[in-house]
């Protein structure tokens, strides 16, 4: 059976791993490929590579980092942040990324999604959705970070993307992101039922049980995390065993 | 020297970096000529048929790929890369290579599609290159999947709602679903054992 997907993102600017919250006190976290190569080791299923800076003078940094890290990894990752046009997804491709994730951009121009399904294959091609919640039952997309709304529903937007060709729907909760209280839940439950492609569920994570929760619960595909595994607390193979020990199919 | 078909689409790359930590040569075929002097042969793939097929043709690479695999050339195909072996594609409707008899048609699956992620394969044939995939998970993205009519073909199955084909094999040559340039150290094995089983057969090749 297809198993559940842990998935560790590096969030990247100036071609090394960072962390901070709302692009302030960046704290340098290590080499993107060095990290890269320990969390494959460690038993991750693929990778995600934000580039949080979005500068486009920085991305010939990003492309050496996508370069080298496909030439030592070789599980897939995935590659995002600001991506506007489908020469960077070439771009990016070639260096070695097996996907790409665009938001901005898709919400701005939807057909960007469209172009680049059909160029070079829905599988390749993640859409990333923030949403933030606005009642129970009713989440609504940002853009630019989490600092602009948009009139967008995020049910209705993931099933658009889906449409238009999108591989994969990569949905952070907004209000649960840095806080370490577990997933959204019912936002990733609600997306995870609205679309037939994987969901990887991010935001929240604080502990294995938060991904166990939205693994089953919230119905996600796959779990994205950052700092529980950056931070040391609940490493891979720990985080994997308490899965496993929960009756998670994991690798 | 390995050859990697190339194709326009896909992954060439990842499949060569993969080859290079193997530290074993490999080239990128673009030609018939570099097809026909392969000691071996991978044909990775993602993507569709249609496309695939029509720049294949363009090149005259369906003609020399044909050639190589009736000469026994050891070859490897992976994703699209096994999926054009057989007779045709329910993807785009494409006429295929046909070096396999059947289809190639949507996964009839409740679950969802596409099947993208780690899963196991299972009922692994003997054969030197699946050596050691028996009940491994593997790295798969696809909608559609091989159906071969002569079952005795089947290499290797994988479950995602119904079982299906995700291994093939025949001889010197092997098909795979899953991606082992992207399935970890189980991946790097896989094709660790294609370099061998592509090393003894040009071994027997001098020989004789």
């Amino acid at each position: 059976m297809l198993l559940k997907r842990i998935i560790p993102c590096l969030d990247v600017a100036g071609g090394r791993v960072v962390k901070g919250t709302h692009f302030r006190q960046l704290r340098d976290q290590g080499d993107p490929v060095a990290m890269a190569r320990t969390y494959s080791e460690q038993g991750a299923d693929e990778l995600v590579f934000l580039d949080i800076e979005a500068a486009p003078q920085e991305r010939a940094t990003l492309v050496d980092v996508v370069e080298r890290t496909a030439r030592e990894v070789f599980i897939p990752f995935t590659v995002g942040g600001g991506i506007r046009e489908v020469d960077e997804i070439r771009t990016l491709l070639r260096a070695g990324a097996d996907k790409v994730s665009i938001q901005t951009a898709a919400v701005q121009r939807p057909e960007l999604i469209t172009e680049a399904a059909r160029l070079y294959g829905s599988q390749c091609i993640v859409v990333a959705i923030d949403a933030k919640r606005v009642s129970e039952t009713d989440w609504r997309v940002y853009t630019h970070g989490g600092r602009q709304l948009t009139g967008l529903d995020a049910i209705g937007w993931a099933r658009e993307a889906e449409r238009r060709g999108a591989g994969e729907i990569l949905l952070t909760s907004i209000d649960a992101d840095g806080t370490r209280n577990g997933y959204d839940l019912a936002l990733t439950r609600a997306v995870a039922n609205a679309v037939q492609i994987p969901v990887i569920a991010s935001g929240g994570a604080g502990h294995p049980k938060d991904l166990a929760a939205v693994l089953t619960e919230g119905r996600a595909d796959a779990a994205l995390a950052a700092s529980i595994f950056h931070e040391g607390a609940f490493p891979i193979p720990d985080t994997k065993r308490y899965l496993r020990e929960h009756g998670i199919p994991v690798r | 020297m390995i050859a990697l078909v190339d194709y326009g689409a896909g992954n060439l790359r990842s499949v060569q970096n993969a080859l290079d930590t193997l530290e074993v040569e490999s080239s990128i075929a673009v030609s018939p000529h570099e097809l026909a002097g392969a000691d071996a042969i991978i044909f990775p793939g993602v993507g569709a048929a249609a496309p695939a097929m029509a720049a294949l043709r363009a090149r005259g690479m369906d003609r020399a790929l044909l050639d190589a695999i009736g000469r026994g050339t050891p070859f490897l195909g992976i994703c699209l890369g096994l999926q054009l072996l057989f007779d045709r594609s329910d993807e785009d409707g494409a006429a295929c290579l046909g070096v396999l008899a059947g289809t190639v048609e949507r996964l009839s699956t409740k679950e969802k599609l596409p099947h993208v992620g780690w899963n196991t394969i299972d009922g692994v044939a003997r054969h030197p290159v699946l050596d050691g995939l028996e009940g491994e998970a593997m790295y798969f993205t696809h909608s559609y999947v091989v159906v071969p009519k002569d079952r005795s073909l089947i290499a290797g199955q994988t479950t995602h709602g119904l079982p299906f084909v995700s291994a093939v094999a025949v001889d010197g040559m092997v098909g795979v679903q899953f991606h082992p340039e992207r399935s970890g150290a189980a991946g790097l094995n896989l094709l660790q054992n294609f370099i061998e089983f592509a090393n003894v057969a040009q071994a027997d090749h001098s020989l004789s």
